[in-house]
C-alpha cells in the first residue's frame, strides 16, 4: 500500500485494525450492501512517477500555443507582477480553508478585509463581499439582491451591451430561480435608454444592470439614469471592469446601488478562463442582502485588533432553505491575488495601466482606420477595447495571425472584429499585427 | 515581527511605488477621446508602498494562518488532505496559464485534452456517464445538478415536479441550492442513528417530487445501508437521486455513486482530489450524470471527434444553459488531473479505506472521554456530542479553542444540527498514525483539563496571536473597510 501520499506501514495498519476491532480493511465496509461494492480496479491509467508526470504535462503543453493576445471580451492579457505568485505560494495561505477559527486565520481574514477595502475604493461603494466565482455569477447574484431588496417586484432588466457570456449565465440563473428578465436592446452600440425608460414606467421593475465599459469596449454615459431608475422605485446595478475604475467614473459616482464584475483584469493570468474573481460591492442600505462571506474588524478580549467573518445570519449554513444564495467556497486566493496586485500598483500604477492600454488601443484603431480597409462602427469613447468593420476575409486574417503566433481580434459575425490592447502590447507588436493583417 | 499588526494601508507613504511599467511612447496627454464627464471625479485612496513593503506585509500575514502544511486539520466534511507540491508547479506552466479562453481551438488542444481526460476519469470513478467541469465549487455543482434535475422533468413536460427531498442532517448548502434553483425543499427525518427513515420517506414520494439530495456516507459519517431500497423507491416515484459529493472520499476504491443508483452528483475537487482549499476557494465542483441526463449538461462542453481532435461546443439546445463565463476553474482541474495520475489505478483504491481506517482509529481511542452518540463502524468521519462528562460545563467550542493552543486545527463544530455539542472529526488518508496518536493524546489531555482545571479550557485559546474575538459587536456595528475603521477609531 506504500505511496508518497499515504504514510501507512503494514505494521501501522495492523495496530490500527486491532484497536478498531476488525480483522481487515474490508470489514470496515461490511455495512455496505455487497451489490454496490466495486470488485475491480478502476479503468484509469496506471500511476505515474514525478518524472513521467512532468513529461506528460510537457506533451500536453506542447499542444498549446502561447500567443501575443489582442482578444478581450471579458478576459484581458494584463501584466502580472512577479511578486504575486511568490506570495500566493505561501502554503499558510493556500492550504488553509474558510477561516472558521479566526484565532488561527488572521492572515486570511485580514487580506479579505484589505481586499474589501480596495474594491470598495475602486467602486466607490461602502461594502464589498469576500468574492464570488466569476463576473457572470456575480452579476446573476447581484440581480437577485435587487429583487430581494425590492418588495414584491420580480422583474429585472439587463442591457444587451453586457458581455454575452455574462448575460447567458444571468439568463440561466433567473430562469431557474423564477425571476423575470428583460433585455434592454442596444442602439448605436450602447444601451437604448428610451427602452429602459419604457420598461421602468411599467412599474414592476426591481432593478436594472448596465455595463461600463460595455461589451464593445464603449464607455456608456449614464447621466440621469440613476434618477430615472430610483424614481421607478427600482435599484441600479453596474457591471464594471474594476481595473478601469481607477480612471472611469465609478458606479457610486453614477449613483448605482450595487456594483459587480470580474476581477480578472487585476493582473490575473488568462488561465484558459479560470480561476478568475467575481466581486460584488454595494451601498450600506443593501448590505444585509449581499450574498457570500464578509469580514469585519473587531477586537479580542485583550483589546487587540482582529478580524472575523461577520453578518453570517445571511448565509446558507444558518438560513438553509430560507437563504437567498448558496455560495460558500468562493475565490478567496484570487481575492488575495487582486489585493497584492492593487497594493503593488496603487492608484498611480492603475492609472498608468489604463493610460498605456488606452493609448495602445487608440494607436491600433487609428492605424487600422488609416489603412482604408477598416472602418469605424460606433463613434463612441472607448478605453482598451473597440470594434471595427471590414470587407476583408477576417477569418482568413485571423488564421494567418495564428500561424504567426498572434491571437487577433475576436470576430463579431463576418464583417466585424473586436480588439483589446493592454499595457503588455508594445508599439512594435501593434505595428507587426497591422502589417500581417494587410498581407495579401 | 511576531507582533506585526499593520494593515497594508497603514504602510502607505506618498510617492512610494511597488511596480514598473514600460514608458508611454505614444506622445499623448490624458486618455484619448474620453470626455471628462465619463472620468472618475475623486481618486481612489489606495496604498502607496514599495515592493519589499508588500512582500514583508503578506509574508507576515501568512504567518498568522494555519494550513494543512502547518499541521493536522481534522475539519469534518472538508477533507483537508495534503496538497501535493508538484501539482502547484504543473498548473503554473505558462503554456496553460497564458491561454485566452477564446483562443482558436487549434491552439489549445493540450488544454482541451486535459479537460476531456479528466471528464472521462471522473466518469469512471463515479460510475456515471459524463461530467461537466464548469461548476466553480461544491455549492455551484449542487446548483448545476439541481438545474439538470429540473430541466429533465420540464423537458418531459412534467411541470408538477417542484419538490426536492432533503434529509434534516444534510449540509446547509443542499436546501439553499434547491432554493436558488427554484425548487421547494421538503425535509425527511433521520432515525436516531442518523440515517434516512425510509418509512418517513415513503409518504413524501408523490408526483410532485423532482428528486432527493443525499450524501452517503451521511453527515454523521455513517453509510446509508438502505440506499438501494431508497433508490428504487425514488425512481419508481419518477424522481431522480442527487449525490452530494462532499463525502465521496471514503468511497474511493470501494463504491461508485452511480452504482448505488444516483443519477446526478457533484465532486469537490478541492476535497477528494487534493486541490488546495485556498482559504475558501478557488475550488471546483464538476457535475456528473447518468446517460439520460447528458444532453441537459450546461454549455459549453468539451468533446472529442473521430480524428482525436478536441472541440468546444456551445449550442446544445437541450442544455440547461450556461452557468460559468467559460470552462470553469481550469487551474484547479489541472491539479486534480495530476493527482489522479500520480495515484493511478494501483493506489487510488486505497484512499477511501485508509481514510476510513484513520477515522475509526481516532473514534475508538477517544470514545471513553467523548460522547459517541452512534456506535459502530464509521466511514471517513464521525461525530462526538461533546465531552462525556457534562458536569464540567466545558463545551465543544471550548474544546475546539483549546486544540488551537496545542497547535491543531479544530474539528467542524455544532454541525450536524442533530446534536447540541457536535464535534465532527475527519482525518484524511494522508495523515500518519503518528499524527493521529498525537491528536488523540492532546484530546485526552483536554478532557483531563476539563475535569481538573475547567477554567483553563473555557478561557482558551490562550497562546494564539489574537484571543477570543468580539463577534457580537462586529455584527452589530459592521466595520468592513479600512476607511470605516479609521472613522470608527477617530
Amino acid at each position: 500500500m506504500s505511496h508518497k501520499y499515504m504514510p501507512h506501514s503494514e505494521e501501522d495498519i495492523k495496530v490500527m485494525l486491532d484497536k478498531v476491532g476488525v480483522k481487515n480493511i474490508d470489514e470496515l465496509y461490511s455495512d455496505v450492501p455487497s451489490e454496490v461494492i466495486l470488485e475491480r480496479d478502476y479503468d484509469i491509467p496506471s500511476c505515474m512517477s514525478e518524472i513521467e508526470l512532468r513529461n506528460h504535462f510537457k506533451e500536453l503543453a506542447d499542444k498549446n500555443k502561447q500567443l501575443i493576445i489582442f482578444g478581450g471580451q471579458g478576459a484581458y492579457d494584463h501584466y502580472s507582477p512577479s511578486v504575486i505568485p511568490h506570495l500566493l505560494s505561501r502554503s499558510e495561505f493556500y492550504t488553509a480553508y474558510t477561516p472558521y477559527q479566526p484565532e488561527i486565520s488572521q492572515g486570511t481574514l485580514q487580506y479579505i478585509f484589505e481586499y474589501q477595502s480596495m474594491i470598495s475604493e475602486l467602486t466607490g461603494m461602502e461594502a464589498t463581499n469576500a468574492s464570488m466565482y466569476d463576473g457572470a455569477t456575480a452579476a446573476a447574484e447581484a440581480l437577485f439582491m435587487l429583487v430581494a431588496s425590492s418588495r414584491k417586484k420580480n422583474r429585472v432588466l439587463i442591457s444587451a451591451t453586457v458581455n454575452d457570456q455574462v448575460r447567458k449565465v444571468v439568463e440561466t440563473y433567473t430562469k431557474f430561480h423564477g425571476v423575470d428578465l428583460t433585455v434592454i436592446p442596444e442602439k448605436d452600440g450602447v444601451t437604448d435608454l428610451e427602452s429602459l425608460n419604457t420598461e421602468l414606467e411599467k412599474g414592476d421593475v426591481a432593478g436594472a444592470m448596465l455595463p461600463t465599459p460595455n461589451k464593445y469596449g464603449i464607455i456608456e454615459d449614464f447621466s440621469g439614469v440613476a434618477e430615472k431608475i430610483h424614481a421607478a422605485k427600482a435599484f441600479f446595478a453596474i457591471y464594471a471592469d474594476p481595473s478601469t475604475l481607477a480612471v472611469l467614473k465609478t458606479p457610486a459616482e453614477w449613483g448605482a446601488d450595487v456594483a459587480c464584475g470580474d476581477g480578472q483584469t487585476l493582473g490575473m493570468p488568462l488561465s484558459f478562463g479560470g480561476p478568475y474573481l467575481g466581486f460584488i460591492s454595494c451601498s450600506k442600505a443593501m448590505l444585509r442582502k449581499m450574498p457570500g462571506r464578509i469580514v469585519g474588524a473587531t477586537k479580542d478580549i485583550d483589546g487587540k485588533r482582529g478580524f472575523v467573518l461577520t453578518l453570517q445570519a445571511r448565509e446558507q449554513h444558518i438560513r438553509r432553505e430560507k437563504a437567498t444564495s448558496n455560495i460558500c467556497s468562493n475565490q478567496s486566493l484570487m481575492a488575495l491575488y487582486a489585493t497584492i496586485y492593487i497594493a503593488l500598483l496603487g492608484d498611480k500604477g492603475l492609472k498608468e495601466v489604463n493610460k498605456l492600454s488606452c493609448d495602445g488601443a487608440h494607436y491600433l484603431y487609428n492605424k487600422l482606420i488609416a489603412t482604408g480597409k477598416f472602418h469605424p462602427v460606433y463613434d463612441k469613447p472607448f478605453l482598451k477595447e473597440f470594434v471595427v468593420k471590414s470587407d476583408l476575409d477576417l477569418k482568413k486574417i485571423n488564421d494567418r495571425l495564428l500561424q504567426n503566433g498572434i491571437m487577433g481580434g475576436i470576430l463579431l459575425g463576418d464583417d466585424k472584429v473586436e480588439f483589446a490592447v493592454t499595457e503588455k502590447r508594445s508599439k512594435e507588436e501593434i505595428d507587426n499585427l497591422v502589417n500581417l493583417m494587410l498581407e495579401a | 515581527m511576531k507582533n506585526y499588526d499593520k494593515i497594508i494601508f497603514e504602510l502607505s507613504q506618498p510617492g512610494r511605488q511597488g511596480y514598473s511599467l514600460p514608458k508611454d511612447n505614444y506622445g499623448t496627454d490624458g486618455l484619448s477621446g474620453i470626455p471628462a464627464e465619463l472620468l472618475r471625479e475623486k481618486d481612489a485612496e489606495l496604498p502607496e508602498v514599495s515592493e519589499l513593503d508588500v512582500v514583508r506585509h503578506y509574508t507576515n500575514l501568512s504567518n498568522k494562518n494555519f494550513g494543512v502544511d502547518t499541521g493536522f486539520y481534522p475539519l469534518g466534511s472538508c477533507t483537508m488532505k495534503y496538497n501535493p507540491k508538484i501539482n502547484e508547479e504543473l498548473c503554473a506552466l505558462p503554456a496553460f496559464t497564458s491561454l485566452h479562453p477564446q483562443q482558436n481551438e487549434e491552439s489549445v488542444q493540450g488544454a482541451l485534452e486535459l479537460y476531456y481526460n479528466l471528464q472521462q476519469m471522473l466518469s469512471e470513478l463515479a460510475g456515471l456517464k459524463e461530467f461537466t467541469l464548469n461548476p466553480y465549487a461544491g455549492a455551484h455543482g449542487e446548483l448545476t445538478g439541481l438545474m439538470v434535475m429540473k430541466k429533465y422533468h420540464e423537458a418531459k413536460g412534467d411541470h408538477k415536479r417542484t419538490k426536492v427531498i432533503v434529509p434534516d442532517s444534510a449540509h446547509g448548502t443542499n436546501p439553499a441550492s434547491a432554493m436558488v434553483a427554484g425548487l421547494e425543499v421538503v425535509e425527511v427525518k433521520s432515525k436516531p442513528n442518523g440515517s434516512i427513515d425510509v418509512e418517513d420517506l415513503k409518504p413524501l414520494l408523490d408526483d410532485t417530487v423532482a428528486g432527493i439530495m443525499m450524501t452517503n456516507p451521511n453527515t454523521l459519517g455513517m453509510f446509508e445501508t438502505e440506499i438501494t431500497e431508497i433508490a428504487k423507491l425514488v425512481h419508481e416515484a419518477g424522481g431522480l437521486l442527487y449525490y452530494d459529493g462532499a463525502n465521496l472520499n471514503p468511497l474511493l476504491g470501494k463504491v461508485r455513486p452511480g452504482d448505488m443508483g444516483f443519477d446526478i452528483m457533484h465532486i469537490n475537487l478541492h476535497k477528494t482530489f487534493s486541490t488546495p482549499h485556498g482559504g475558501g476557494g478557488p475550488g471546483s465542483g464538476p457535475v456528473g450524470v447518468a446517460p439520460h441526463l447528458v444532453k441537459h449538461l450546461p454549455n459549453p462542453r468539451v468533446v472529442k471527434d473521430e480524428n482525436g481532435k478536441f472541440h468546444i461546443t456551445s449550442n446544445n439546445e437541450d442544455a440547461l444553459g450556461n452557468i460559468s463565463s467559460f470552462l470553469g476553474n481550469f487551474g484547479v482541474m489541472m491539479r486534480a488531473y495530476a493527482y489522479i495520475l500520480t495515484l493511478g489505478k494501483e493506489n487510488i483504491k486505497n484512499v477511501g479505506p485508509l481514510a476510513t481506517l484513520n477515522a475509526n482509529y481516532i473514534k475508538e481511542n477517544l470514545k471513553d472521554d467523548y460522547l459517541l452518540p452512534i456506535e459502530g463502524v464509521c466511514k471517513h468521519e464521525f461525530v462526538f456530542d461533546g465531552l462525556r462528562d457534562k458536569s464540567t460545563e466545558v463545551t465543544t467550542l471550548n474544546v475546539a479553542k483549546r486544540l488551537l493552543d496545542y497547535g491543531f486545527h479544530a474539528p467542524t463544530i455544532y454541525f450536524p444540527l442533530l446534536f447540541h455539542e457536535s464535534m465532527m472529526i475527519e482525518p484524511t488518508e494522508t495523515e500518519s498514525k503518528d499524527t493521529l496518536d498525537q491528536f488523540i493524546a492532546v484530546m485526552h489531555t483536554i478532557a483531563k483539563e476539563a475535569k481538573e482545571n475547567p477554567e483553563l479550557v473555557k478561557n482558551a485559546p490562550n497562546n494564539t496571536i489574537v484571543r477570543k474575538l468580539d463577534e457580537t459587536t462586529a455584527a452589530k456595528n459592521p466595520i468592513l473597510t479600512f476607511k470605516a475603521l479609521k472613522e470608527n477609531e477617530a
